[in-house]
């Protein structure tokens, strides 16, 4: 199976975030559906190929039963391998032996939602108001 | 004398069968296994030697290699 890998910078900036709240994730990596890794906290070659065995990781454990598969975990030795998707990507990530399932589960939902969330735009200065001369032109209406 | 020969017998089983259980626990821990959560709330676990474990296992190991290395 071939995966290519091409970088999206603001995404680099959750994966940042992820390995900075969390001390039991070691490695992380997002990719789509089709396998492109958009972004990782590890050189190229060793993101394309963690993809590489996530996506195959996944599809075989979707396989496992009619429903879905909305995320995975594999216990080994010398780590735990974590695999969550959402609507468009997955995020594939290893920790430590023995984490805490739920709070790397957490974690990785937060990032992948963050992938998601278009960039939001700086608000805008609303126009300040003119209260008091509207005021004074209705007390000369009134009089 | 009756009692306390009856006492170390107890004392043996109850022992043998704390240390049964610890050993099984301890294995059941270094044995690696796959979680799958699916959308409708399911769960399955596969532990290694299940006929379907070998291929995922082999997939989530090489993963981890990848990462590690």
């Amino acid at each position: 199976m071939s995966v290519s890998v091409k970088r999206v910078p603001p995404a680099a900036d959750a994966l940042a975030h992820l390995t900075e709240i969390s001390t039991q994730i070691k490695a992380a990596v997002v990719l789509d559906r089709e396998g492109t890794v958009q972004a990782s906290t590890v050189d190229d070659e060793r993101a394309g190929r963690i993809a590489s065995s996530a996506l195959e990781l996944f599809r075989q454990a979707d396989a496992q039963r009619d429903q879905e598969l909305v995320q995975l975990d594999a216990a080994l030795s010398g780590g735990s391998v974590f695999v969550v998707r959402d609507e468009e990507r997955l995020i594939a990530a290893t920790t430590t032996p023995g984490p805490t399932a739920g709070l790397v589960f957490y974690d990785l939902k937060s990032a992948l939602r963050s992938f998601a969330e278009p960039p939001k735009p700086k608000p805008k200065r609303a126009p300040a108001k003119k209260k008091a001369a509207t005021t004074r032109k209705k007390k000369d209406a009134d009089a | 004398m009756r009692t306390r020969k009856a006492l170390a017998v107890a004392g043996a089983a109850v022992a043998s069968a704390v240390g049964a259980v610890a050993l099984r626990r301890r294995s059941a821990r270094s044995r690696d296994r796959l979680e799958l959560y699916f959308e409708d709330g399911s769960l399955l676990t596969i532990a290694q030697g299940a006929p379907e474990a070998d291929q995922l296992l082999l997939h989530a190991r090489e993963l981890l290699a990848a990462a590690q290395s």
